[in-house]
């Protein structure tokens, strides 16, 4: 079978600026992708592409294997059969919240209009708000409202654009699950748009991560974080410090925290000297080790502790230590470094 | 957006700048009588009267200043923190004033303050004083012009300070009260610089009603700008002596134009939170609570009980010989005149507004707040503006149809009812606009994208989102249009063809033969309109009740 959603070198933007550059990639039947990366990047474009609310100027869209979207041809958003999620959700303030849901379903009949928003009603879990209007619902109501609106009239894909950002930040995350489990359920492909990497890791199967109108890396939130495909991937994904290494051999590097073995080919001769990412949980505190580093900084953040450390050599890297060993600026604590994955960038 | 309807954008955004050009037309005509030579009347206005004009202007816009500041700040204090009996009613009743024409206003109280009026006559009888024999103001003066503006005017100042006082954060209220600022320290220190800018919006608009009135001035008999335009343009038959007075006329709105609109963008960085919650709120005891009382009773009792009890009682008193064929016929015209102007007005506003919302562009924008300047330029100033390029293009027509067909055109633009509705576009479209793209934004874009991907054309999105959404403001901008034709003067007076009448120019020829009681069933029929948008503000003001 071949793929659901197929994005190929899409070019695209607004009046004389171009806002997206070369954009391609894919989605299978039921798969979850996002669109991840800082505000201004071109994510939403490409959601407003897939729509139909922006015409492709270069490379195309299909859907099915049918083109929606190139140079020659345009399908308006009206005859894509593609729901759509807003930031602001969109909800239409002078209907109730089942006459939004029955907004579009106005292909079928009374009777069945009826059953299908029941059914959306309860998935998302607000049977009892049928003759509410949307001003009188908290905001994750109102996101829960859109949602069911968007998918009642079974949308071959649906589209989520920074969905979650206007809501309270302990409900986002719980959001996100609940709204992958619905999709997941409804076996329902989806594309994602935000600028939150933990959204994005509740949410997707795929992400690809954008900065400047192009896709820098696509892959699933383990590969983004240990496998970073550049510098830009590896700072935007999770946290970490890039500290400096000597080559070895064409898998081994040298560092100030000790030799560090790879299982992927380094791209540069022994002897270069290359960077190389060391992520918070890459570095294990261990008092039996022979290295060690000054606290400099520490934020306690519930079930562990982030050690900001310096060494000797004025290296500062990053620590993740379980949150009973609490320790106080400017002491000494003993390191070691513990790395699954390494990732090297030559210099340039 | 803009994807979905490129051929509709090739003829709309053209069509906007042609609407903003055409009814923007008059001001820049007027506009550039500023650098046009002068002229022996000129010179002769600058040697006698110019001087005068400017005095009684500065004058006026200096006391109903004052007047407006003290009445509208105090009474929305009042109403918005304190809490004394009447107070709810007070927060809407005190707008009633503004359903009174300046014009109506000032003969009213001539009426009744004058040596033959109802007043004085008591005051003889019971005391058995002869002519001179005791001091009362003169009415018809350059301070009584004061009291009148003020008394119709203090609601801008009222509307929009009660505004930002409601919408000031009880968190800095707060926050000055832990810094050891009483109640009314923290009124002068904190709450009243914040709604600064709010104010200054509200006085601005009350000085530019003060400089564009022409029937209370003219009929006070005060030498302002809009009368010596009047007086040049009728008296001296000199157009463009007149226009040149209507171009520092101009300028001096200009000037609160600019004042105006900076204030507003001011008021937005004076937004302290985005969360409101009930203001505080001063019981206040007996004495001060009768105080507050009286202080914003005050207002309305001078403002509209009394002149609505004296008109009432002159039309009880003359409706009999007054509402006869010809004033059916007057109140047909005028309503003739205010629904077409209405509709024309809300239609074009649609147009621009929509253009905006589709095509937004800066050009687009730039025609539109040109357009929108025009509720700040005086009704003569726009009759003249509209006449000068009128009759150039009727001379001009006239020529050449005599040149090459030997037929006279005559007039065909001025003078015609053509002229008048035009004038009106220009003064009123302003207000359409603005209520229309005010209920514009809260559609948000968003709305249209998700009906698209719900399956709606553009077509159908506008019959089942817009058309419900919009229903309200549409009604709403209609209204004020309506109203505001309804009360008009000057314009209609310059520019109605030959004698074709309104309620206003009726009520104002009769006032001005000194007919007062004759005048006032006109004059109440223009009242009682004028209290729609009243009514509809007040709704307005108890639907957005803070915390609620």
């Amino acid at each position: 079978m071949t793929s659901h959603l197929e994005v190929e070198k899409l070019d695209a933007g607004y009046e004389d600026l171009q806002v997206l550059n070369q954009v391609s990639f894919t989605l299978q039947p039921g798969e979850i992708g996002c669109m991840l990366g800082p505000s201004g990047c071109g994510k939403t474009t490409v959601l407003r592409a897939i729509a139909g609310f922006e015409p492709a100027w270069r490379g195309r869209i299909l859907i099915d294997d049918v083109e929606v979207s190139s140079r020659k041809i345009y399908l308006p958003p009206e005859k894509r059969n593609i729901g759509m999620v807003f930031q602001d959700f969109a909800l239409f303030p002078h209907l109730r919240v089942e006459d939004n849901v029955r907004f579009g379903l106005k292909s079928l009949s009374r009777k069945e209009q009826q059953t299908r928003i029941q059914e959306m009603l309860a998935i998302v879990g607000m049977p009892a708000y049928a003759q509410a209007y949307p001003h009188q619902l908290s905001g994750g109501q109102q996101q829960r409202i859109a949602l069911a609106r968007a998918l009642a009239p079974r949308p071959r894909i649906l589209l989520l654009d920074e969905p979650f950002s206007n809501l309270d930040v302990e409900l986002r995350e719980q959001l996100a699950r609940e709204v992958r489990s619905i999709l997941k359920q409804e076996n329902k492909t989806a594309i994602l748009v935000t600028h939150d990497q933990n959204e994005a890791f509740a949410m997707a199967d795929q992400i690809c991560v954008m900065n400047e109108g192009s896709i820098l890396q696509q892959g699933s939130g383990y590969d983004l974080y240990h496998r970073p495909a550049n510098r830009f991937v590896a700072d935007f994904i999770g946290q970490g410090v890039i500290i400096p290494a000597t080559v070895e051999s064409s898998m081994r590097v040298k560092t100030a925290l000790g030799v560090i073995e790879g299982n992927n080919k380094i791209d540069a001769e022994p002897g270069a000297i290359v960077d190389v990412l060391i992520r918070p949980d890459d570095v294990i505190h261990d008092d039996e080790s022979t290295d060690s580093a000054i606290v400099v900084e520490k934020a306690f953040r519930g079930a562990d502790f982030l050690y900001f450390l310096r060494m000797d050599s004025g290296i500062e890297v990053m620590c993740l230590a379980p949150s009973h060993h609490n320790h106080k600026i400017n002491e000494r604590i003993g390191i070691r470094l513990n790395v699954d994955h390494l990732v090297t960038f030559s210099r340039n | 957006m803009t994807a979905s309807y490129p051929y509709l954008q090739r003829l709309w955004k053209p069509g906007i700048l042609l609407v903003a050009i055409l009814f923007s037309l008059p001001i820049f005509t007027i506009a550039s009588f500023i650098i046009h030579p002068t002229n022996e009347v000129w010179q002769h206005l600058l040697d006698t009267v110019l001087s005068e004009y400017l005095v009684n202007s500065a004058l006026l816009m200096l006391g109903v200043g004052i007047g407006t500041l003290v009445i509208g700040v105090g009474c929305a204090w009042l109403t918005s923190v304190c809490i004394f009996p009447g107070k709810r009613f007070f927060a809407w009743a005190l707008l009633l004033p503004l359903a009174f024409p300046a014009y109506i206003i000032a003969y009213t109280y001539t009426g009744m303050f004058d040596y033959a009026g109802p007043v004085q006559t008591w005051i003889r009888d019971t005391t058995g004083w002869g002519l001179h024999d005791y001091f009362f103001p003169e009415v018809r003066s350059l301070g009584g012009a004061v009291t009148m503006f003020s008394l119709v005017l203090y609601p801008y100042v009222y509307l929009l300070s009660r505004a930002a006082f409601l919408e000031q954060s009880v968190c800095v209220l707060e926050v000055s009260r832990t810094l050891g600022c009483s109640v009314w320290s923290s009124f002068y220190r904190v709450a009243l610089p914040l709604a600064r800018p709010a104010i200054v919006a509200g006085l601005s608009l009350a000085l530019m009603e003060t400089l564009a009135d022409y029937g209370a001035v003219s009929y006070f008999g005060l030498g302002v700008f809009t009368t010596g335009i009047f007086r040049t343009w009728f008296g001296l038959g000199d157009g463009t002596a007149a226009a040149k007075l209507a171009a520092i006329l101009l300028v001096f709105v200009f000037v609160l134009v600019v004042i105006e609109r900076w204030s507003r963008k001011q008021s937005r960085y004076h937004h302290t939170s985005n969360r409101y919650s009930a203001l505080p709120q001063y019981r206040l005891d007996g004495y001060h609570a009768g105080l507050a009382f009286c202080a914003c009773f005050i207002p309305l009792l001078l403002g509209f009980l009394l002149p609505a009890y004296q008109l009432a009682l002159w039309a009880f008193e003359t409706y009999e010989h007054m509402i006869d064929i010809s004033f059916v016929k007057l109140t047909l015209h005028s309503i003739t005149l205010a629904l077409s102007a209405a509709v024309l007005a809300v239609v074009l506003a649609l147009f621009l507004a929509y253009g905006k919302r589709l095509f937004s562009s800066n050009a687009v924008a730039t025609s539109i707040r040109v357009v929108a300047t025009g509720y700040a330029i005086p009704g003569t100033v726009v009759a003249v503006g509209v006449i000068i390029p009128f009759a150039w293009i009727d001379n001009s027509l006239d020529t050449i149809m005599r040149e090459h067909f030997g037929y006279s055109s005559g007039l065909l633009l001025s003078g015609s009812l053509f002229a008048v509705m035009f004038a009106y576009m220009v003064r009123f479209l302003s207000v359409s606009i603005q209520s229309v793209e005010s209920g514009l934004t809260k559609i948000k874009l968003s709305m249209d994208d998700a009906a698209r991907s719900l399956a709606y054309t553009p077509i159908e999105i506008l019959m089942k989102v817009h058309l419900p959404l919009m229903k309200g403001t549409v009604l709403t901008a209609f209204l004020i249009v309506f109203v505001d034709v309804m009360k008009e003067l000057p314009a209609t007076l310059i520019l109605r063809p030959f004698n074709f009448n309104t309620l206003a120019v009726r009520a104002f020829e009769l006032a001005s033969d000194e007919r007062l009681a004759d005048s006032s069933t006109a004059a109440l029929m223009i009242v009682v309109v004028g209290l729609v948008p009243v009514v509809l503000l007040s709704h307005s003001i108890a639907a957005s009740r803070v915390g609620s």
